[in-house]
């Protein structure tokens, strides 16, 4: 059976620009929240946002002249996979090239350039729309420059399943390499919904944090008594799976393997989650079960946790339920601290799980002074925690009743 | 150099992020500085916006180089 390992990471989110940066700003419990700057919000309900204030993008990973052409989401993206390609010290020749692909997604898109088309097209008429316009917002397109510019011609797709997309596209990656169609995937997700009609959209959908607007930091709260919604996050994640032998032949760094990957559909409501928690169960237990570990062997949960009143204690339910018999589970949400990345959320907390038990640290749950129940599972309030730990499980849960889970392993 | 010239020069270096110099006025877009058909689409948007003309699909098509530009908006702009 061939087995998938981590060989590559890269995300940029608003706790940082690269991998190490985030993380070691995230186990100091600093929190990339902050009141929205970047466009008028007196009117919005909500204020505040996980925003990536600066970003230094380089000609060689996109050129000015091309910055024009493409979405915030696909500059993201591209940042991100930049450095995970990087980090695997992967290079493309000819022969390898039919047998890596790309594989990331995106929640939304290029939600910003289709607002601004869409404006354009109302008040100055169609010979004013931009002719990169739909290449540079559609979903897919972000996996086509990757493959571009990186010569990899093997399977090119982009998962689209809201906010477990990332991690979808992870695990849709570890399938196919699983199954001989490819050696080598670069994949995660990216997000930049923090516009205009971003904010306004899930606001709308009464699914924002609107009550701390003058304290973004206290925003995002899972599991906490006195959450009210999720904070929106922007960024990208991706990671380099490769199949065990070819990672092993190139002497590649191998951070961690990927052990299983679950998914289910609620089949309930278009934007809650089932009230049983039975989705988010049923997509953990699948994983569990490819794993071939016992449930006492996950020992670190890293969770969903989007920090909404029904969501998250769903999703504490359903780990209880699942990982029963293990009193010693620890269980946080990268969220609390980041917001809520959407598509790329997934792919982000991939990076962090693995960086969890590559630094033996346990990130912390921020601003859960009062958890909403009790529970056995330790869920790492405020500070981080020195832990070592072997396997870990992320969830991903979406609008349409999509749940993922993925199991990595050192 | 034309003050249309210059200004369209502005223009391609600007789009096309070619460095002025190696701007001739005989150089294709396509072949010699690098566009593809997406770009000459919107460089022609860029001079109807410069010049405050319209610029039929049938004359912008045969808008390849420089000076066909120059010469075209020479004759046609306001």
């Amino acid at each position: 059976m061939r087995r998938v390992v981590v060989t590559g990471l890269g995300t940029i989110n608003p706790l940082g620009n690269t991998v190490d940066s985030s993380w070691s700003s995230l186990i100091k419990s600093n929190s990339g929240i902050s009141k929205i700057s970047k466009f008028d919000v007196d009117s919005y309900p909500c204020k505040i946002a996980g925003s990536i204030e600066e970003i230094n993008i380089s000609d060689e990973i996109v050129s000015q002249r091309d910055q024009r052409k493409i979405d915030r989401f696909i500059i993201l993206g591209l940042i991100a996979a930049d450095e995970a390609i990087k980090d695997s010290g992967f290079v493309s020749d000819n022969e390898a090239a039919f047998r890596s692909g790309v594989m990331v997604g995106s929640g939304i898109g290029g939600l910003d350039t289709i607002y601004k088309n869409s404006s354009i097209l109302d008040n100055q008429g169609i010979r004013k729309i931009s002719p990169f316009f739909i290449p540079s917002s559609l979903i897919n397109l972000l996996s086509g420059h990757i493959s571009i510019k990186y010569n990899l011609k093997g399977p090119n797709s982009s998962p689209v399943t809201a906010c477990a997309t990332g991690t979808h596209a992870i695990g849709d990656s570890f399938t196919i390499i699983k199954n001989n169609k490819a050696d080598l995937m670069v994949c995660g997700g990216a997000e930049a919904a923090i516009c205009p009609l971003g904010v306004s959209g899930f606001s709308a959908a009464r699914a924002l944090c609107d009550s701390y607007n003058d304290n973004p930091r206290k925003g995002s709260r899972p599991w906490d008594r006195d959450r009210s919604g999720f904070v929106m996050g922007e960024g990208a994640g991706v990671l380099v799976l490769e199949e065990l032998e070819h990672a092993k032949k190139r002497n590649a760094n191998i951070y961690a393997e990927v052990k299983g990957y679950g998914m289910s559909g609620d089949a309930f409501h278009i934007t809650k989650p089932s009230e049983d928690g039975n989705g988010g169960f049923r997509a953990m237990e699948m994983a569990l079960k490819e794993s071939k570990l016992n449930n006492d062997e996950i020992e670190y949960v890293n969770a969903h946790g989007t920090s909404t009143q029904v969501g998250d204690i769903i999703e504490l339910s359903a780990v209880e339920r699942l990982f029963v018999s293990n009193k010693k589970l620890f269980m946080s949400s990268n969220k609390s601290a980041i917001g809520h990345l959407l598509g790329a959320a997934g792919a982000v907390e991939a990076v962090f799980s693995i960086k969890s038990m590559q630094t033996k640290t346990l990130p912390p749950t921020l601003n859960l002074d009062n958890p909403d129940r009790k529970t056995d599972v330790n869920l790492i309030p405020h500070e981080s925690i020195s832990k070592s730990v072997k396997n870990v499980i992320s969830n991903s849960f979406g609008f349409g009743g999509t749940n993922a889970s993925l199991i990595f392993g050192i | 150099m034309s003050d249309i010239e210059e200004r369209v020069k502005k223009i391609v270096v600007e789009h096309l992020g070619v460095e002025e110099a190696k701007i001739q006025s005989d150089s294709k877009f396509i072949d010699d500085l690098g566009a593809d058909s997406l770009d000459t689409v919107e460089l022609v948007m860029a001079f109807e916006e410069e010049f405050g003309c319209e610029i039929p699909d049938d004359a912008a098509e045969k808008i390849v180089t420089l000076k066909d530009a120059v010469s075209y908006l020479t004759d046609n702009s306001n």
